[in-house]
């Protein structure tokens, strides 16, 4: 009896519910900081490409300007 | 592209990457954890074979009217998606690696998404190698249906009639093995018009700046 409540307790594959996940990372809360990072790189990066539209908005006016010069 | 779609495909991402890593998903044995992957690989893919799609929409266009903005837009689509598809192959790998024992497995969908890699590889190749504006575009609009053609059945067809370790293929339940309740839908499909949208994004980018060129090189000869 005592062994068999020991499997239970230490076998993770014991019964359907028992499949590991990271459950600890996200009791302690360390899982936002992991949020928080992908959420950083990817703000940053669709800032950046907000930041390419507008340069070649830019050039886009500079050159029809250009175009206008020409003509 | 409009900036209400901009701000849909970043809530859309913002969306994905805190609910993908927050909300509940199936435990399972052997990708426990890394079921979350799902989120952002398959995505990947999709919206590759969605620009791509939009690339062989161009290359038909191109070759019922020969204009150069049907061929850029076609070049760019392509550009992109092949951006997206080498994603997707680099972190199928190293999800495989964890899951399925070594990041190479010859699995035939990975085999097949592998091949269709190379064949728009090849795409790019046979674009550099023509000098005549012209020619470049009508061959590589020709090209680009085969290449599309050959695509579907090798990502698609192929590995659901041979035995595959991705689901939906070799009898394998699609999405239906991880997600019982439809949980992991509601972040999947957001996933995948976000990334697509940004995909497009990228590509009017692009475009614009091909366009840009081209003027330019007018206003020198003209």
């Amino acid at each position: 009896m005592k062994t068999l409540f020991a499997l239970i307790l230490i076998n993770p594959a014991f019964g359907q519910d028992r499949v590991e996940m990271a459950d600890q990372l996200r009791a302690e809360g360390k899982i936002y900081v992991v949020v928080t990072i992908i959420l950083i790189v990817l703000t940053g990066l669709i800032f950046y490409l907000f930041l390419l539209d507008k340069k070649v908005k830019k050039l886009e006016k500079l050159v029809s300007d250009k175009k206008k010069q020409t003509n | 592209m409009k900036t209400w779609v901009k701000i849909l495909a970043i809530c859309l991402l913002l969306y994905v990457h805190i609910g993908g890593l927050l909300l509940d998903v199936p435990r399972l044995n052997i990708l426990n954890e890394t079921v979350r992957a799902l989120y952002f690989h398959v995505p990947m893919w999709f919206g590759m074979v969605l620009l791509f799609g939009i690339s062989v929409y161009y290359a038909v266009r191109y070759l019922q009217n020969p204009s150069s903005n049907f061929d850029i837009r076609s070049v760019e689509c392509a550009n992109v998606g092949l951006v997206f598809g080498i994603l997707g192959m680099i972190t199928g790998m190293l999800w495989a690696n964890y899951t399925w024992g070594s990041p190479w497995h010859g699995d035939p969908k990975q085999n097949g998404a592998a091949i269709a890699l190379l064949v728009y590889l090849a795409y790019f190749i046979l674009r550099s190698s023509i000098q005549n504006e012209e020619q470049k575009a009508r061959l590589s609009a020709v090209y680009n249906i085969f290449a599309f053609a050959a695509m579907i059945p090798l990502i698609f067809i192929i590995p659901r009639l041979t035995s595959s370790m991705h689901p939906g293929s070799g009898g394998n339940p699609g999405f239906n093995m991880y997600d019982l309740d439809s949980k992991m839908r509601l972040v999947f499909y957001p996933a995948v018009i976000g990334w697509f949208l940004i995909g497009i994004w990228i590509v009017s980018l692009r475009v614009k700046m091909r366009e840009l060129e081209e003027e330019i090189l007018d206003i020198e000869h003209g």
